[in-house]
């Protein structure tokens, strides 16, 4: 067995878990954050996609010892109270989503993409970079929009802030 | 996947001593090919040996007018580095086509080039860059490391802690990825330095990575695109599958030539 340590959305957790266990069934089935979704066996689809040590990984193709020690958030930590986080809310406004299956991954995976490039982003470089993230419903023109419109906002609202 | 036991050593050493003590343990190092391969009980080590957390495995530096890159480097650091990007660019480039993001953040040189797969991109890089391996055990040439599909020179209890080259004059990498899987349906890897020309093909060979001295010969006298014009590629020995016929990787082998020359 595994003991693990780590911070799960801020919170400080400590469990002890079966070695072969992935860090989305510890997440899924120990912490009962059930917004990381599975739904692959091959490691392509990325909705299962949650931050680790702030970078965009396939929880699915990590096991949870693995990231024992390390900052951990998902789909549910993304924002605080009722507020959505401003890529949510462009998912939201731009109908970047229809049965929702892929959404969160999708989102967690667009977060990591907004940061990396600081604002500097344009669509070829969104569709890239979403190659990771499968989406069996929306032909991604409206995840392409809703990323491109939280960039947007977020580089706006920073620039406004300095 | 079938029960394992996790380890997490932190030096070279420690790792060493505990493949000595298991001998069914594997090396783990992003987990990008041996997790899945796990999930579908391909794979059934006794033990995993975490290689993610020693710190002498990491990194890029330049030392006597070598690159040095650490076996357990991420792809996306190998993207981003500054040093690498300015001594030769085209290593950089393919390590940000590899996969997706998540599997940059995750994946390693080491762990690439340790598993050979027929279609991966770094063992094209190696061979054409005429690379060095270093283990734990000693120094091994590219030439010599690749010995066949999923296969290579190393020992079952053999780590990977680097891979060092000379940075060549020109050197760049054109891919035709498989549009699924994104692994190299064909890859070309073109160098000019001062071991001469070499011309390094991934994705299409039924042994795996290869050298195709014929481009070699015609880029020695003629470094451009063009020189490759009077070439046929023979489709005798790729492989054929689902996604492309030998055929057409033997026309692929010859516009990623052409492709990468253009851009070293
Ligand atoms: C969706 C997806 C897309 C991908 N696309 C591409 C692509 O386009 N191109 C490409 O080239 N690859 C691709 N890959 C593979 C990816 O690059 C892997 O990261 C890489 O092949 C293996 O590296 P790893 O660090 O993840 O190794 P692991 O999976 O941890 O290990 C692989 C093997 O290497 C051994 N090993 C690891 N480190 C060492 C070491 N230091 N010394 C000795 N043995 C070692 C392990 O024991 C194991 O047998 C893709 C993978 C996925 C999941
Ligand atoms: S569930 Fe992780 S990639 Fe599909
Ligand atoms: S919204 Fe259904 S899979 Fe993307």
């Amino acid at each position: 067995m595994a003991k693990l340590e780590m911070t799960v959305n801020g919170r400080k957790v400590s469990r002890v878990v079966d070695d072969r266990t992935l860090l989305a069934h510890f997440l899924r089935e120990d912490m009962q954050l059930t917004g990381t979704h599975v739904g692959c066996d091959t490691s392509q689809c990325g909705a299962c996609v949650v931050h680790v040590d702030g970078k965009a990984v396939k929880s699915c193709t990590m096991l949870a010892a693995q990231a024992s020690g390390a900052q951990v958030t998902t789909i549910e930590g993304l924002s605080s109270g009722a507020d959505l986080h401003p890529v949510q809310r462009a998912f939201n406004e731009h109908h970047g989503l229809q049965c929702g299956f892929c959404t969160t991954g999708m989102i967690m995976a667009s977060v990591d993409i907004i940061a990396r490039h600081g604002g500097d982003l344009d669509e070829a470089t969104v569709r890239a970079e979403l190659e990771g993230n499968i989406c069996r419903c929306t032909g991604y023109h409206n995840i392409v929009k809703a990323v491109l419109a939280a960039n947007a906002e977020m580089h706006g609202a920073s620039q406004a802030a300095e | 996947m079938y029960e394992t036991t996790y380890h997490r050593p932190a030096s070279v050493e420690e790792a060493a001593a505990l493949l000595a003590a298991n001998p069914d343990a594997k090396l783990l190092a992003g987990g990008q090919t041996l997790v899945p391969t796990m999930k579908q009980r391909l794979a059934a080590p006794s033990d995993l040996v975490d290689l993610r957390h020693i710190a002498a495995l990491r990194g890029i530096s330049s030392e006597g007018g070598r690159i040095i890159i650490g076996a357990a480097t991420p792809h996306a650091e190998v993207a981003g580095d500054a040093t690498l990007r300015a001594a030769c660019p085209g290593l950089a480039d393919l390590a940000a086509h590899i996969g997706d993001p998540h599997v940059r953040y995750m994946g390693t040189l080491g762990g690439s080039i340790a598993n050979n797969d027929p279609a991966a991109d770094y063992p094209s890089a190696m061979l054409a860059l005429g690379a060095t391996i270093h283990t734990s055990k000693r120094d091994i040439g590219a030439d010599d490391f690749f010995t066949g599909m999923f296969e290579t020179a190393l020992d079952e209890d053999e780590i990977i802690i680097a891979v060092s080259f000379a940075p060549p004059e020109r050197a760049a990498y054109a891919k035709f990825p498989n549009p699924a899987s994104l692994y190299a349906m064909t890859g070309v890897f073109v160098t000019k330095g001062s071991a001469g020309v070499r011309v390094a093909v991934t994705g299409a060979g039924s042994d795996g990575v290869f050298r195709q001295a014929e481009m070699e010969a015609a880029l020695s006298a003629d470094f451009s695109p063009a020189a490759l014009d009077g070439i046929t590629v023979s489709p005798e020995g790729l492989l054929e599958d689902l996604h492309a016929s030998a055929a057409y990787r033997a026309s692929l082998i010859k516009t990623m030539a052409r492709r990468a020359v253009a851009a070293a």
